[in-house]
């Protein structure tokens, strides 16, 4: 049996003694994690950008081929943002609803495309697209959904879990409403934090998609961002660095006011793939 | 047969609405059908997007190209010579950059998740989102990274030096295997700390605190409670990590041309680079392969996710 | 204290050997048994703003049960963690036989927890789950599953000991856990809300099996609840809070028919408001002057606080109110009527009595002449 370390208690000591840290809430091992974490990641960035230097970031914007190729890259992620919302909510939905036992089918289905790696299913893809498809980018979006439906289903499924699906759906029928009714003003609303990561997501995956677009010749924004290494470097890494603060603050923005929103209707803090309970104040 | 349903006031007016439900006395292999119908869309798009194109590489592996007869040639090449290096290191590249980063990205996430108040919410949020967007940095840019850092006359590279370390003198180089999987780590440590983090939230704080009121230190609630637990999840995003190190091709094609023989490098010369004559379909053989050991990850991926679902719902 | 030490050194030295000679050997009959006691010194805690608890003090006595009583918010169970060691104080202390803890961690105080739910280890089956404490404790291996075996006796599961916690019920479960908290032989059982997440039939047996173990072991236990049936029918003792502060620590009896404060009152069963005019030491009310007891305000206007099985009600043409809702409790009914100043109040009375009080009938409320309590009146 543990000893009871203690000393006989003469009077109550209001404050003296009475506060002990908890060892547990923020020990050495953490810190030094994070450092070294924070080190591996930020200190690339840093000698980047200053190999970058002020002349990289002035030149970004006006550079020939930035612009178009950008543009392209936005394009692309709102087609795949569009047929991947229009196909995997309605989706998952059904299946929450009304096929619960498909939903273990339907996550190993969402797990194909990770087994095919992209430069395989380029390959695959160009070998039978008919002529007319591959010359256009828009082949390229179509298979970009196909890349995002791993994480779209995971980030949906996980939303729909979090919300009473089937009872919702059934007050909304009992009340009269059918079931584009329901989806639209019921579901929908509801499943905004989940819509809005799968969208983050997707943009992300798009922007950053360099194997299967190089390899189909369609010059995307992370394709020129590599072909005009060669011509100047420094805006180059200037190009990339600026995608990737603008992802991650906009990632930042969206999860941030995602969070108040929630905190608002008595839900937790909202990251990527889920609303954390309640922090409970003690009882 | 009909049904007479009552409704009270739909959009449609009031009263009485008249179902002719053909459905309900029709067989039961048609209502399932119907049923199914509604996963139609989703099932379509697969197998025209995926499906398909993974059908002709599978029938490409064994085709001739010119003749188009059946023939094992091309997964007999793909099983010899420098193909065969490519997968061998391909896997020893994917190993250590699997493992490496599955550790720290755990105690990453570990660390994250239990850290307290709005200031530990707030570094939660910063490092997750971090992770959603590092996960897809790769390619070019990234190689770029390391090289302005540690390339030969680069910034740490120097600093180190200033402290008398100089680590090309030790055989440090980024275009070697070692050095390959360290830039490799940049994207799949928060890939880790993606696909962990809702399984450490699975983790319930009553099993810590009821193993610590049974007598238990932390080492020996990790020992006995946390670490079974978290294990068969932990091994699944291994799984899943070594299938990323192995697709990746950006980061190899920026680092490897012509150094490291890689197999998603070799797929992509069948599409950009000189091909032999009479060998053009072994690039889809090699994809076979690579897709072949993908599979069995996979599936070890399921099962193991299965188990520990079980526990941590 | 040596001699407490010395008697607490050679029970401990016969539990670590494992020789356990069963829970009856070691316990006897309750009361018997050295039991421990279990101070709150004026435990304060905030969360940021709020006060969760306020200058908290409470005394258990050795093998007592005391039950911690209040709506959600009121401090119970961050008395409990803190008790527990979970939590720490920001300023009082926790004395167990005298001596203070507030520095010795949770792994160390000796004290079993029950929690509210899912607090088995998944990856155990329930006979290891029970015999955990005692593999911490060092207790070898064959010794710790025959102890093990036996709490799981104890709470009725012997069947289920290879059972894994995802295929146990939830009424299951927390048994296994009770049998888990109570292998180590612990010197203060906690119990934070154990019953909440069942069902009601499986939350009556479990209420009647804790309350009897503990009484067989003698163990000191804290027990927090937000159910006043429970927390009434299970206690020696049981200790009202709000915001913070206990509002009245009684047995349950006294705590039903004289509580303390407004809050008690009616937090305690169901109580009537009724309007009335103070005066000196008495107050007016439904037409008669009683006593007033000691403790509510002494001026301003007031309701007076009376139980429904304290009121009288009987048909009367002309009375002072009309029945509104009649409700069938089973040997009684309870019978709202809407008095004349627009307040309603609920009266049992024998169901035979209530056949004659259909609603609309007019009937005449009566208050005997009992010392009632009183308090501000409620706008």
């Amino acid at each position: 049996m543990a000893t009871v370390a203690g000393q006989r208690a003469t009077a109550p000591a209001p404050g003296a003694g009475a506060r002990r840290r908890r060892r547990r809430s923020f020990p050495a091992w953490r810190w030094v994690v994070m450092i070294v974490a924070g080190l591996y990641f930020l200190l690339p960035l840093y000698a980047a950008l200053r190999f970058a230097g002020i002349s990289g970031f002035k030149d970004v914007f006006t550079t020939p081929g930035f612009l178009p190729s950008l543009w392209l890259s936005v394009r692309l992620a709102f087609v795949t943002w569009l047929i991947t919302m229009v196909i995997m909510i309605p989706t998952t939905v059904y299946v929450h609803l009304r096929m619960p036992r498909l939903r273990r089918l339907l996550e190993t289905v969402t797990i194909l495309p990770i087994v095919i790696p992209p430069v395989v299913l380029i390959l695959g893809v160009l070998q039978i697209a008919p002529l007319a498809l591959r010359a256009t980018a828009w082949m390229l979006a179509l298979e970009y959904v196909v890349l995002a439906m791993p994480f779209a289903y995971r980030v949906l499924d996980a939303g729909l879990r979090s919300i009473e699906v089937k009872t919702l759906t059934e007050a909304s029928n009992s009340l009269g409403a059918g079931g584009l009714t329901t989806l639209w003003r019921v579901l929908l609303p509801n499943m905004r934090t989940a819509v809005t990561s799968a969208t983050i997501l997707i943009v992300a995956l798009v922007l950053g998609e360099f194997t299967m677009a190089s390899l189909d010749l369609q010059q995307t924004f992370p394709v020129w961002i590599v072909l005009f290494d060669q011509e100047n470097a420094q805006v180059s890494v200037a190009a990339s660095i600026f995608a990737l603060v603008v992802t991650w603050l906009f990632l930042m923005l969206i999860t941030v006011i995602a969070t108040r929103q929630s905190r608002r209707i008595g839900g937790g803090e909202v990251t990527i793939f889920a609303v954390a309970p309640r922090e409970t104040i003690g009882n | 047969m009909t049904d007479t349903v009552t409704t009270p006031g739909s959009r449609r007016g009031p009263g009485v609405r008249r179902f002719t439900s053909l459905l309900r006395t029709a067989p039961k292999p048609v209502r399932t059908l119907v049923r199914y119908a509604g996963v139609v869309p989703f099932v379509a798009y697969v197998a025209v997007f995926l499906i398909v194109p993974m059908v002709a590489i599978v029938s490409g592996a064994f085709q001739n190209p010119n003749t188009g007869a059946f023939t094992l040639s091309n997964v007999n090449i793909a099983l010899h010579g420098s193909y065969i290096e490519g997968f061998r290191q391909s896997i020893e590249l994917s190993l250590i950059a699997s493992v490496i980063p599955g550790i720290f990205g755990l105690l990453i996430a570990y660390a994250i998740y239990t850290a307290r108040g709005r200031a530990g919410s707030f570094l939660r949020q910063v490092v997750i989102t971090a992770s959603g967007v590092f996960a897809n940095f790769g390619g070019v840019p990234l190689a770029f990274l390391f090289i302005a850092s540690l390339g030969s006359s680069a910034l740490v590279t120097g600093w180190l030096s200033d402290i008398g370390l100089n680590i090309y003198n030790h055989g440090f180089s980024l275009y070697t295997m070692s050095g390959v999987a360290l830039v490799y780590m940049y994207f799949q440590i928060p890939l880790m700390v993606l696909i962990i983090l809702p399984a450490l939230g699975g983790l319930r704080a009553a099993w810590r605190e009821a193993a610590e009121n049974l007598g238990a230190r932390s080492w020996q609630y990790w020992r006995y409670v946390g670490s079974p637990v978290l294990l068969p999840t932990f091994l699944s995003c291994l799984m899943l990590l070594f299938g990323s190190a192995l697709s990746a091709y950006a980061t190899a094609e920026a680092l490897t041309t012509g150094t490291i023989a890689l197999t998603s490098i070799q797929i992509g010369t069948f599409l950009n680079g000189n091909v032999i004559a009479g060998q053009q379909n072994v690039g889809q053989a090699l994809s076979l392969g690579m897709v072949l050991i993908i599979a069995i990850l996979m599936i070890f991926y399921v099962l193991l996710q299965r188990r520990s679902a079980k526990w941590l719902r | 204290m040596t001699a407490n030490a010395a008697n607490e050194t050679a029970a401990s030295a016969q539990r670590r050997t494992g020789q356990a000679t069963g829970v009856a050997g070691i316990a006897g009959t309750a009361g018997t048994r050295e039991g421990t006691s279990v101070s709150l010194r004026d435990l304060t805690r905030a969360f940021g703003s709020t006060r969760a608890l306020d200058q908290m003090s409470l005394d258990i006595a050795p093998g007592e049960l005391v039950a911690l009583l209040g709506p959600s918010g009121c401090g119970k169970t961050t008395a409990l963690r803190i008790v527990a060691g979970f939590e720490y104080a920001d300023s009082g202390a926790v004395l167990v036989d005298d001596l203070d803890v507030s520095g010795v961690p949770a792994s160390r105080r000796d004290m079993g927890m029950v929690f509210q739910s899912y607090s088995l280890f998944p990856n155990m089956n329930a006979l290891d789950n029970v015999a955990f404490g005692l593999r911490m404790r060092k207790v070898g291996g064959a010794g710790r599953r025959k102890r093990a075996a036996e709490l799981l006796d104890m709470v009725g599961l012997s069947a289920q000991a290879r059972q894994f916690p995802h295929q146990l019920s939830g009424g299951q479960q927390q048994r296994v856990a009770l049998a888990r908290a109570l292998a180590i032989e612990p010197r203060v059982l906690l119990l934070d809300e154990p019953l909440s997440a069942l069902d009601a039939k499986v939350r009556l047996q479990l209420r009647e099996q804790i309350r009897t173990l503990q009484q067989r072991l003698g163990t000191t236990t804290l027990f927090v609840t937000h159910d006043q049936e429970e927390a009434l029918s299970m206690a020696d003792r049981v200790g009202v809070m709000k915001d913070g502060r206990l509002e009245q620590v009684a047995d349950p009896s006294e705590l039903y028919s004289r509580p303390a404060t407004a809050f008690v009152a009616e937090f305690v069963g169901t109580m009537n408001r009724i309007p009335g005019e103070l005066g000196t030491g008495v107050v007016t009310v439904l037409g008669v002057t009683v006593d007033v007891q000691p403790g509510g305000p002494t001026s301003g206007p007031v309701d007076a606080l009376v139980r429904p099985e304290n009121l009288t009600v009987a048909v009367a043409e002309g009375g002072n109110g009309i029945v509104t809702n009649r409700t069938f409790l089973g040997s009684t009914t309870r019978v709202a009527v809407l008095l004349s100043e627009d307040t309603e109040v609920l009266v049992d009375v024998s169901p035979a009595a209530a056949a004659a009080m259909t609603p609309g009938t007019a009937v005449q409320v009566a208050l005997p002449p009992a010392p009632v309590l009183v308090a501000a009146r409620a706008s």
